[in-house]
């Protein structure tokens, strides 16, 4: 910037000018507010004004807080497995060589594409009570954790995978040149270096678990104290038109979602401080 | 080498019965009783209603956070301004958040009672109906271009634009000719990621929509519907529509995804 004395060059990269910068900072936080925050605010404020006594008394209902337990304890299944096959999915798509590895590569996609309801329906069917494999894991804790395994299949495989491919391979060289063993290599050398990625995959597809409607909506039956998740169960709550208790609980996801996001806030500030 | 090929087999054969099979068993129960059965469940009024209406909505919404999306990746990227944290924050909450919370936070806001429920007396009708529908769909929906454009933006740096900027260019042509054609692939892509999530939106769009049958009914609402009413076949010939939609994102997918991946 003070090289260039001779021309009034503006602040860093001033797309659309000063005026154009000012009108784009107030259309994008304009409509930020219109589409995401007003509507949060709304559900925070229901849930206050109710106070916060009735607020805990809906929370602590024991269905709700039974499908709320039952919500992050599947939530936390998923991720920690995921975190596992999804580094190894990762590993074989990158390090490993066969044929049709552009087609696996590409399929791992489909869990983001394909409507979730589809994806529910479909699970129902190759895992329900009509079997092929003559496996029934339909309404039961099982089924919901399948159909959590399936949505949630692509966030650690493609948070995993760009670090794999960029990770230097001399650094395992050396140390395999040194007498380390392959399993030494991996957890002295590649686990530490693919851990932030994990971690932030990990974390979505937390979230992603804690939310999820349309694919267990089916297989999972919604029965209250035992496949009930809280998503399903706000849905419930709005339909038998108690509101209050469809806002106590939709804040509590909202809290989580929130601690979630400054969780990978923190892994991808940990990432780039590991990069320097 | 036995290890290696235990993980090859182990990782595609989970990708195999966790993804293809299920995926590969819509085709099969779909057309199990040959093509006409299917063809007539998904040519019937309400199907193609339900049809209709999701590409209405995608028609609204993909453009919308198109535009907008690119417009927040700028404001993100190239500007200092106060409360910068928040949006950042903010422009992440709904891939994180559940959209059965984000449907019923519409519920509140346009419902009866609600800070904008009154807006129904007037005439214009949100809940229940193709507005709120679309402004559900928006929500969800949102995160996807802005969070593919930035890291380019950041990447390619501002110096192309300052020397386009001293050798006259007015902002808006700067943008033109500098800024749009290095981000383009990365805004194709966003796109792609937002039809996805667009035509496939369930859970925020069935809390918004009453679900009121040949009214407002996505094809994913549809879907649902049938199956509980035990029209299967209809159920399955909906989802083959919508896994078509789906295969030919994940294609579109390759072609712009930037190059991360496979070689």
């Amino acid at each position: 910037m003070a090289s260039s004395a001779a021309v009034s060059v503006r602040a860093p990269g001033a797309v659309f000018g000063r005026a154009g910068g000012a009108l784009a900072r107030g259309i994008a936080v304009c409509y930020l507010s219109l589409i995401v925050l007003v509507p949060l605010a709304a559900l925070i404020w229901s849930s206050r004004s109710q106070g916060v006594q009735s607020f805990w008394d809906e929370v602590t209902k024991p269905e709700a807080l039974a499908a709320l337990k039952l919500t992050l304890g599947a939530a936390l299944l998923v991720a920690a497995f995921n975190a596992v096959t999804g580094t190894a999915i990762a590993w074989v798509l990158v390090r490993d060589s066969f044929r049709g590895k552009g087609f696996f590569n590409a399929v791992i996609d489909l869990p983001f594409a394909l409507p979730t309801i589809v994806a529910g329906l479909v699970l129902l069917e190759l895992y329900g009570p009509n079997s092929p494999f003559g496996v029934d894991l339909a309404f039961q804790r099982a089924g919901l954790v399948l159909a959590l395994l399936f949505v949630t299949l692509p966030f650690v495989v493609r948070a995993v995978q760009p670090v794999l491919l960029e990770l230097d391979q001399e650094m395992e060289e050396a140390a395999e040149s040194l007498g380390a063993g392959r399993i030494a290599v991996f957890r002295r050398i590649v686990f530490p270096n693919l851990l932030p990625a994990i971690l932030s995959g990990v974390a979505l597809a937390f979230a992603r678990a804690v939310g999820e409607f349309g694919s267990v909506v089916l297989i999972s039956g919604n029965i209250p104290f035992k496949t009930e998740v809280s998503s399903v169960y706000i849905a419930g709550q709005v339909e038998s038109d108690n509101p209050a208790g469809a806002a106590a609980v939709s804040v509590v996801l909202l809290l989580i979602s929130l601690g979630v996001l400054l969780l990978i806030g923190a892994f991808r500030h940990w990432r780039t401080q590991h990069d320097r | 080498m036995i290890g290696r090929y235990a993980l090859r087999f182990g990782a595609l054969g989970y990708l195999a019965f966790l993804l293809l099979i299920p995926v590969g068993l819509i085709f099969y129960r779909t057309f199990e009783h040959g093509f006409q059965p299917a063809w007539d469940a998904v040519t019937n009024s309400q199907a193609l209603h339900a049809l209709w209406l999701t590409l209405i909505i995608a028609a609204i919404a993909v453009p919308a956070n198109t535009l907008f999306g690119v417009v927040l990746a700028i404001a993100l990227v190239r500007h200092r301004f106060p409360g910068r944290g928040l949006v950042n924050a903010v422009v992440d909450l709904p891939l994180a958040l559940s959209p059965v919370v984000v449907g019923f936070s519409l519920y509140l806001l346009y419902g009866t009672g609600g800070w904008l429920g009154g807006l129904s007396e007037h005439g214009i009708k949100i809940l229940f109906a193709v507005p709120g529908m679309t402004l559900a769909t928006i929500f969800v929906s949102l995160p996807f271009v802005v969070r593919e454009v930035v890291p380019v933006l950041r990447e390619i740096g501002t110096d192309q634009e300052q020397a386009a900027e001293t050798l006259g260019a007015a902002p808006f042509t700067t943008f033109r000719r500098i800024t749009l054609p290095a981000i383009r692939w990365a805004v194709c892509y966003g796109v792609v990621l937002t039809t996805a999530r667009v035509i496939g939106e369930f859970g925020a769009v069935s809390i918004v929509s009453g679900r009121i049958e040949g009214k407002t009914e996505t094809l994913p609402l549809y879907v649902q519907s049938q199956f509980e009413g035990f029209n299967t076949t209809g159920a399955f010939a909906a989802s083959v529509v919508l896994a078509l939609i789906a295969l030919t994102t994940v294609l579109a997918m390759r072609i712009f995804r930037p190059k991360e991946g496979v070689a």
